[in-house]
């Protein structure tokens, strides 16, 4: 919302300077947003006299001028404008000054060798207007060294504010003018207008067909002339970025902008019999005002007659029946139409307009037919001709019912923001805001104002009592933890996602955060079936890159990999602890820790051979189990088996799991996938799903006790001939079962295939850790151990000792 | 006797000539040994006189230890001296880099996160989760957004197909644009499990991403809010100064961090207010958080909503208005950590490029103070 210092000045008295009114503006919640001063654009800018303009030596179309400027003395220009000529009254800029049309700093030059201080300025130049046939010529009336801003109106300040969407009634200056009286800013001038009887019946008569604007006041005003409105106005309209269009148009945005309150203006010539307002039917088109024609919805609110319709109520007229330059029988339309209906049929339409802003935030129901009044006066003055006639008012339907009483106490103030009013500042900032106070009894009576449609209760009374008063005067209060004993602020869920992010950087892996959606096809790749695909796809995506909400954070990393890839930087190790998406229920969103491993594990290093090996799926499984534990996962009791998801590859990945509940799954990313994503390198990848951790079943913080074995454990390392489908850890599960008291411990440290082993079997090599309890072991002891350890993996495993 | 000062004048020679402890080891055993020349002469004891043996035996028994001690010393110094040849030999090439590792880093946005529990959980605040993907029940209407409000327009809000096993306002999926609609569940949630008389006292935080379909230099699709909600009898609009005022200044860890409060309008609040922390534009046209000094000009910059929960909301969630009452606020996680961390572009956050992780990113084990971030 955007007005003028000298506009606000017509309906506020006061002697406050412009920057303590912007001050309060923003104090009492309308928000500056700009504050422009043209003077200060154009104060270099003067009147000077050009004395005598010869042609330049050297060239036919430029003249050297000879001109008399207030405070640089008489200065040479070559100007090239056909208008220069000796005794013209120009407006001179001087050098170093801005010239805000051409963006450009005046610099002392010299054109075809003749040298030229400053120039001679075009209304182009100055941002006037498009007229770039020659320079500005000035009146004769203003002296040399007039300021330029002095005569053409650029000495009014512009302040722009940024409306919240509750405050209808500061849409128009006026009630900007009421809420800084209020607040102490200067005194609110009265509306002037006074009624206007008419003196005929309208021959045009007004039907109300549509609940959307229950009321409607009409005039029809004869034999006026159109024509430039005066120049007071257009600089109005002007200043606040509206183009002067004609008197009758000017005065309709005029009053819309001074007092929230639209009208529409029709040639009365134009109207075949009388007005209806009517819900449009559904396909009728419209040729508006702004430029654009609109195939009208079924439902819109459509101001129509005989011939079809003439405007979208509330929302723009049509051409077909607008006022034009040569319009002399006027009729004007002050309505009130239904916020919610305006704001629809706007949406629909994407008509934005001064009108809908308006219409839709809610105007003052009471101030239709005032309005009427404010038009006819100005019409009158602005257009009237000796033959003007004004007809009655035609008026259909009435004001809707907006009248309301809040119950208050002024105590509550106190209570809900902490600021002590006292009850008589309350009363006065109340009404000087246009509430009325019945205060007989303890509890107040309060009638807000027919414009203040956005207050309903005593916390909306409060507010506006806080806001005038000032939030500066708010007091401070600390918010303390009352508890005696420190808690934790975090959720189980928060604690794991805090504590399994720290985990997986600590491994090297960095920490993203990445869309929650993707595309259909990756959504489709990574797990979504149709169901959940129709379910999880957003309407109005913003790309069709973006259109799933994600069943698995994979896929924007890998794209993570691949885009860092392409800048050079491969071998990305990415996490993200983020939601998936099974379903739009609540709990149908995970909280799911995952990461992706790329290309080699690590640089090539000069000592370790090892270390640029590719990443595989003991990476991501080591990853996975670090998360899990550090997530609370009682991962040592963990299950590994396969079952990952389809797109892992299936030889190559497994879930961690504590009997049916899957905790986590790993493995290398599925050959299929890598190829449709197109992805060059190797990735390895895992997901641990926090929420399916269970909570610790453990109530205290105790450990158990530790035990400390008086006598020194002694390893010994197995190998075992088996199918080389088993898995390992199948041939150590069954070694250490040897004997559970004996055996503490047990790895496997080595695999091999190859020589001195048949095709299709391998040697599993195992250490297993010995920890006698009470005496050392004997030779024989330990012969007893390796034929039982051999007897049980032949059994279990078929698998032959090596010798 | 004679015999034994020669013995030592040519046993100290034969020590001092052993330059390996090999040889100096041999002297040793050819001197003091079971067969050595010392022991030999000892074993002539024997057959000596009783006044012979007796200085014999004192004169040998000093060339005994004074050899063992000589021996000693020589295998100290031909000790070090092997040991010094040996560092001599053992050079290796410091300049190399060691054994690969890698660091990983944790994400602003998570960073900020923990920064904020812990500031928040200091005031006894608790933390509220919600989902994602809302209904615009818990989303507008139960926030007191009227109908045909512009938050509701289809530009802003990103709308999923409606859920067929739900009803109303409750089947009409949309994800978040807030994280206010957590405050929502928060309450209900309270109300459900509240005894008879039990409800509010209701303090908590909830952080997550929130959407809009918005995507240009200072907006992405996808970003992250926190909420902040006390409810309870007397809980009014000056504890929220309070609580907001000790927030920014911990999280900025700026003590008299200038923090001013405007009147502005959400429709979840009454009354509701804007919040502005102060700064300085330094002369590279650089931001500078804090209190202007003298001849510098206070400038403002918005940092958050906020305002006391709209009475139709508390109703919403079953909570008495007459009774209960509360502060709320809201802000946007990211701008926080680009005003803390000098981070300029907010896209980059979801850019994953691991240029900027590793830059922005924070350490996972030196973390640093979460209530300052130093």
């Amino acid at each position: 919302m955007k007005f003028t210092l000298s506009w606000l000045k017509r309906y506020l008295d006061t002697d406050k300077s412009l920057e303590e009114i912007a001050e309060k503006l923003t104090a009492i919640g309308l928000e500056i947003e700009e504050v422009y001063d043209p003077s200060k654009t154009y104060a270099p800018f003067k009147v000077a006299y050009v004395e005598s303009a010869e042609k330049h030596p050297d060239a036919d179309k430029l003249k050297v001028c000879s001109v008399r400027t207030p405070d640089h003395g008489l200065q040479q220009i070559v100007c090239g404008a056909p208008n220069a000529r000796a005794g013209l009254k120009v407006i001179f800029a001087p050098d170093g000054s801005y010239i805000p049309g051409l963006d450009i700093t005046l610099k002392k030059t010299a054109i075809r060798g003749v040298e030229s201080n400053g120039m001679m300025v075009s209304e182009r130049e100055m941002c006037l207007s498009d007229e770039h046939t020659g320079i500005i010529e000035v009146d004769d009336q203003y002296e040399v060294g007039t300021p330029m801003a002095d005569i053409f109106g650029l000495n009014d300040p512009v302040i722009e504010i940024g409306l919240t969407p509750n405050r209808a009634d500061c849409a128009g200056v006026y009630g900007i003018a009421r809420d800084l009286a209020a607040a102490g800013m200067g005194t609110l001038k009265a509306i002037e207008s006074a009624e206007h009887k008419g003196s005929f019946k309208s021959a045009i008569n007004v039907k109300l067909e549509d609940e959307g604007c229950p009321h409607f006041v009409g005039r029809e005003i004869k034999n006026i002339k159109n024509g430039a409105s005066p120049k007071w106005l257009q600089q109005y309209l002007k200043a606040i970025g509206l183009r002067p269009i004609s008197a009758l148009v000017d005065i309709t945005n005029f009053i819309n902008m001074a007092y929230c309150r639209p009208l529409h203006v029709y040639d009365a010539d134009k109207i075949k019999g009388d007005i209806v307002v009517r819900a449009s039917k559904g396909g009728e088109e419209l040729e508006a005002l702004n430029d654009k024609s609109y195939t009208l919805d079924a439902g819109s609110i459509t101001i129509s007659d005989e011939s079809g319709v003439l405007g979208l109520g509330g929302i723009v007229g049509g051409t077909s029946s607008g006022a034009e330059e040569d319009t002399t029988n006027i009729f004007l339309e002050s309505a009130y139409f239904d916020p919610a209906r305006i704001a629809r049929t706007g949406r629909d339409l994407g008509v934005s307009s001064d009108a809908r802003y308006r219409f839709e935030r809610g105007v003052d129901p009471e101030f239709t037919k005032p309005a009427m009044d404010l038009f006819t006066a100005m019409v009158i003055e602005l257009c009237g001709t000796e033959d003007t006639s004004v007809s009655e008012i035609v008026e259909a339907g009435a004001p809707i019912s907006w009248a309301r009483e809040i119950a208050y106490e002024p105590d509550y103030t106190l209570k809900l923001v902490g600021m002590d009013v006292a009850a008589n500042t309350q009363k006065e900032i109340l009404n000087a805001l246009g509430f009325s106070i019945d205060d007989s009894g303890k509890t107040w009576k309060i009638s807000p104002p027919s414009w203040r449609g956005d207050v309903f209760g005593k916390a909306d009374i409060t507010e506006e009592v806080a806001r005038i008063v000032g939030l500066d005067h708010l007091p401070s209060v600390s918010v303390i933890h009352d508890g005696a004993m420190p808690e934790s602020a975090e959720t189980l869920l928060l604690s794991r996602v805090r504590s399994a992010r720290a985990a997986m950087a600590a491994r090297g892996l960095q920490e993203c955060v990445s869309w929650s959606f993707i595309s259909e096809a990756q959504a489709r790749i990574f797990g979504a079936n149709d169901n959940q695909v129709s379910a999880l796809s957003l309407q109005n995506p913003i790309s069709q890159e973006m259109n799933v909400m994600r069943p698995s954070a994979l896929p924007t990393l890998i794209e993570a990999a691949m885009r860092n890839e392409a800048r050079g930087y491969g071998n990305a190790a990415l996490c993200e602890v983020g939601p998936s998406f099974i379903g739009t229920a609540p709990d149908e969103q995970l909280m799911i820790a995952c990461g992706i491993r790329s290309g080699s594990m690590y640089d090539r290093h000069w000592a370790d051979k090892d270390a640029h090996r590719k990443v595989d799926l003991y990476d991501a499984k080591a990853d996975a189990l670090a998360a899990l534990e550090a997530a609370g996962a009682p991962a040592a009791n963990a299950q590994v088996r396969r079952g990952a998801a389809d797109y892992y590859h299936p030889g190559r990945s497994g879930v961690i799991a504590l009997g049916k509940n899957i905790i986590a799954q790993f493995g290398e990313l599925h050959p299929g996938v890598l190829e449709e994503m197109d992805v060059k390198f190797p990735i390895v990848a895992f997901e641990v799903f926090l929420e399916n951790i269970p909570k610790s079943k453990s109530k205290g913080t105790s450990k158990p006790m530790l035990k400390l074995e008086p006598l020194q454990p002694v390893t010994k390392d197995f190998a075992f001939i088996v199918d080389e489908a088993l898995e390992a850890a199948d041939v150590l599960r069954a070694a250490m079962a040897a004997d559970k008291k004996l055996i503490s411990g047990g790895d496997i440290f080595d695999i091999y295939q190859g020589k001195g082993v048949d095709e299709g079997k391998k040697s599993v090599a195992l250490s297993l850790t010995l920890q006698p309890k009470a005496e050392n072991l004997t030779d024989k002891d330990i012969e007893n151990l390796i034929k039982a350890v051999s007897d049980i993996v032949e059994k279990k495993c078929n698998g032959v000792l090596r010798g | 006797m004679t015999d034994i000062h020669a013995l030592k004048v040519e046993l100290s020679s034969e020590i001092e000539a052993a330059n390996d402890l090999q040889k100096l080891d041999e002297v040793r055993v050819s001197v003091l040994g079971k067969k050595g020349r010392i022991t030999a002469l000892m074993k002539t004891l024997g057959g000596m006189s009783p006044e012979e043996r007796k200085t014999t035996g004192q004169a040998l028994n000093v060339l005994k230890d004074e050899i063992a001690a000589l021996i000693k010393s020589q295998e100290a110094a031909l000790k070090k001296q092997e040991m010094e040849e040996r560092l001599a030999t053992e050079t290796l090439d410091i300049s190399l880099a060691s054994r690969p590792e890698r660091k990983g880093t944790i994400h602003p946005i998570s960073q900020t996160i923990e920064e904020l529990v812990t500031i928040f959980g200091a005031m006894g605040f608790k933390v509220a989760e919600g989902p994602d993907i809302e209904d615009d029940w818990h989303n507008f209407t139960a926030l007191n957004f009227p109908p045909g409000h512009p938050a509701r327009e289809m530009q802003d809000t990103f709308f999923l197909p409606e859920d067929p096993r739900e009803e109303g306002e409750k089947a009409k999926k949309l994800l978040r644009t807030h994280t206010s609609s957590v405050q929502i569940r928060n309450m209900q949630e309270t109300m459900k499990n509240a005894s008879q008389d039990g409800g509010p006292p209701i303090k908590t935080i909830c952080f997550g991403r929130t959407y809009r379909s918005d995507y240009d230099m200072t907006h992405t699709p996808m970003f992250h809010q926190m909420e902040c909600l006390f409810v309870d009898k007397d809980v009014t609009m000056a504890h929220l100064k309070g609580c907001l005022t000790d927030f920014v200044r911990s999280f900025f860890n700026l003590d008299d961090l200038p923090v001013r409060f405007r009147p502005s309008f959400f429709p979840f609040v009454e009354p509701g207010a804007e919040v502005d922390i102060g700064y300085i534009k330094k002369p590279d046209g650089s931001i500078q958080l804090g209190k202007a000094k003298e001849g510098d000009e206070q400038k403002w910059m918005e940092i958050l909503g906020s305002g006391m929960v709209h009475p139709n909301v508390l109703k919403n969630c079953g909570i008495d208005p007459e009774t209960y009452q509360g502060f709320a606020f809201g802000t946007g996680i990211e701008r926080l950590a680009m005003l803390k961390y000098g981070i300029p572009d907010l896209r980059t956050f979801f850019e994953c490029d691991v240029r900027w992780l590793s830059h922005y990113g924070f350490d996972p084990l030196e973390r640093p103070n979460s209530a300052t971030g130093q």
